[in-house]
């Protein structure tokens, strides 16, 4: 019953985002296209990275803030690392990328579970905290293209069998979250910490741990998607990725991921990013006046949402069952 | 009692980091130099010329500072805290002309100098401003960089900054005022990256997508000229697609080296604050008075006529292409 209804969701959303593909198309021959459909996947791939840390930071009845800024601080580290030191190998570079962005996520995870401070202001206060350590340690000044090495921005370029190295990254992550959300009691955790915090610790779970096991990995996606980001856009200054953050929960909120807790999967999570990365790569060729592009994507979002809501309204929290039980 | 003691110690603390820089040396004529936003490697070059004027002058010092993004909001705090600190002259770059006059109003009764600079506020709301070069100017030297490289004509695509930067619209509307001596070449789009790499880069692509034939995309924008490089370069029309428009020449010489962009151009931006900060000086000492017609000092830059909305031009913009870009790309 429970998955029948998830499934149905996301076949709804897969639907929409169908739909959306082929109206952009009617306006814009080309646009679903096989290259171009991979080009928009590509494009996609930090929003829906980070749209699945997002969400098992969700999943807990938390949110994090901070994933944007995350994403430029490593970002910048990794560009001045390898603006200063170009000999330095690339995949020492992302192993730094990672090994920073876990230790962001594990200091917001250790506020969230030592001592207790609500995970909204504890995000909020590391979103301008990790902003503002990019000025400190890059002064202000952009890191660009030129003073890069061609390995560290060819890499994310590089193609496997058609499809950039960032897609494959995404894919490899969207295949690593469903066995961990669906086939590992941690995963499992997860949900019963958001689905009912209370009685996910008569069954042995420790809350706060579970929730800064969420924040840590989420912070560790975020720090892979900093040297994406920088790589990709071959630049690195003090405003990258600024507002992006709220992309993130919108492609959860989107995705049906509950901001309640307890309630998401990882392809609602992914059919979310997608569908708002669709809209991104739409607009600018469908040929709609830009004054009407913000519009059109807040309209987009909150029209998911209420088709979220209504679902919601009538499933209830049942998850928690099935969580207690599979634990 | 013990909330009140903790608020007490903060706004203290917050009090000294405002007021940090008022004990010191207050004979020196204080000049602050408001940014759009800090960490634009722009405004750190504008911030270094004013340094520049500022030990040039020998009793003047340079407060730099600006919000973190974009906004007029952040600028009206800027603005407010810089009121607290009683410095003696405001130079501005708006976000906004006209979010930002009401502060800049307080700010001019309380008898500080206020003038703008690069991107201009409201008559109103100021007592002079600075053009980096004139608006005509710019908007010529941006078609005539396009033009340059399409001997037979096509067309070409803006992508500009937000749809309400002042400046950038100005030109833009002075490029096309001299279109017709382009017969050959047609205007096909002017989109909006917003000044943001990833929204800039998604838009040269829908323009490439859009515009097959397109041959030139013009981005007076410093985030857009470089997110607009990098995308030409990923679709692999390098040599097709020209990049051009303003752009910094540290931040473009990877674009120049690729060869997605031929040649750009910008005012040298350290002229600029220098400029500024010599302009602010001469009027918050009162050697000068902001009005129609008065010749006022920039030191090595000249003097700067005023026009009728108190409004001067500091230079003409400067071409940068593969000839000049090493000299250039380690200074701004």
């Amino acid at each position: 019953m429970m998955a029948g209804l998830l499934k149905s969701r996301e076949a709804i959303l897969a639907a929409a985002l169908i739909a959306l593909v082929l109206l952009v198309e009617s306006r814009f021959s080309g646009f679903a296209a096989p290259g171009n459909l991979a080009s928009v996947f590509n494009d996609t791939a930090i929003l829906m990275i980070l749209a699945l840390g997002q969400m098992l930071v969700i999943l807990t009845r938390c949110i994090d803030l901070s994933l944007a800024s995350n994403l430029a601080l490593t970002g910048m580290a990794t560009a001045m690392v390898n603006a200063a030191m170009p000999g330095i190998p690339v995949p020492l570079l992302i192993a730094m990328a990672i090994g920073m962005g876990l230790v962001m996520g594990a200091f917001n995870g250790i506020l969230v579970w030592k001592l207790d401070i609500p995970p909204i202001v504890v995000t909020l206060g590391t979103l301008t905290i990790y902003r503002g350590l990019i000025f400190i340690l890059s002064g202000g000044q952009w890191i660009n293209s030129h003073e890069m090495s061609a390995a560290y921005k060819g890499l994310p370029r590089f193609e496997i069998l058609g499809l950039p190295v960032m897609a494959w990254v995404a894919v490899a992550i969207i295949l690593g979250f469903i066995v961990l959300v669906t086939r590992t009691s941690l995963g499992r955790a997860f949900y019963a910490v958001g689905g009912n915090p209370h009685a996910a610790v008569y069954t042995g779970i420790d809350v706060g741990r579970t929730r800064f096991t969420a924040f840590t990995i989420a912070g560790g996606l975020a720090g892979l998607c900093g040297y994406l980001w920088v790589a990709r856009y071959a630049v690195a200054y003090t405003d990258v990725a600024e507002g992006f953050e709220l992309d993130v929960v919108a492609a959860c909120v989107i995705g049906g991921i509950s901001i309640a807790g307890g309630i998401g999967t990882v392809g609602g999570a992914v059919l979310g990013a997608l569908f708002l990365g669709t809209i991104k790569n739409a607009l600018p060729v469908a040929g709609i006046s830009p004054f009407w592009q913000m519009a059109i994507s807040g309209a987009a979002i909150i029209i998911a949402v209420a088709f979220n809501a209504r679902g919601e309204r009538t499933k209830g929290r049942v998850i928690l069952k099935s969580a207690e039980h599979a634990s | 009692m013990k909330l009140f003691t903790k608020l007490a110690a903060g706004l203290t603390l917050a009090g000294a980091l405002m007021g940090g820089t008022a004990a010191i040396a207050q004979d020196n004529v204080r000049i602050a130099l408001v940014a759009k936003s800090l960490g634009n490697g722009f405004f750190e070059a504008a911030a270094r010329g004013a340094e520049e004027a500022a030990e040039e002058l020998g009793n003047a010092e340079i407060i730099y500072t600006g919000p973190t993004s974009t906004t007029a909001e952040g600028q009206i705090e800027v603005i407010n805290s810089l009121i607290a600190q009683q410095v003696d002259a405001i130079a501005i770059s708006a976000n906004d002309p006209d979010a930002v006059v009401p502060a800049l109003q307080r700010a001019m009764q309380r008898g500080i100098t206020v003038i703008s600079w690069d991107s201009g506020v409201a008559p109103e709301g100021r007592e002079m401003h600075l053009a980096p070069s004139s608006n005509e100017l710019i908007g010529q030297t941006i078609i005539k960089l396009a033009a340059d490289h399409m001997p037979e004509g096509g067309q070409v695509a803006v992508l500009s900054a937000t749809s309400t930067s002042t400046n950038q619209n100005a030109w833009i509307e002075e490029m096309n005022a001299v279109m017709d001596q382009y017969p050959d070449i047609e205007v096909v789009a002017t989109v909006y990256g917003d000044d943001l790499a990833d929204k800039s880069y998604r838009e040269a692509q829908g323009l490439m997508q859009s515009y097959p034939d397109l041959d030139a995309i013009i981005a007076p924008t410093s985030v857009g000229i470089v997110a607009a490089a990098q995308a030409v370069q990923d679709a692999g029309k390098v040599g097709e697609v020209n990049v051009t428009g303003l752009g910094l020449p540290s931040e473009m010489a990877g674009a120049i080296e690729s060869g997605a962009s031929e040649s750009f151009a910008i005012w040298n931006p350290v002229d600029l604050g220098y400029a500024t900060a010599m302009l602010a000086y001469n009027l918050a000492t009162d050697e000068a008075t902001a009005e129609p017609g008065a010749e006022i000092g920039m030191g090595r830059m000249g003097t700067a006529t005023l026009d009728d909305d108190n409004t001067a031009a500091m230079s003409e913009p400067f071409t940068y292409d593969a000839s000049n870009i090493d000299e250039y790309k380690d200074i701004f």
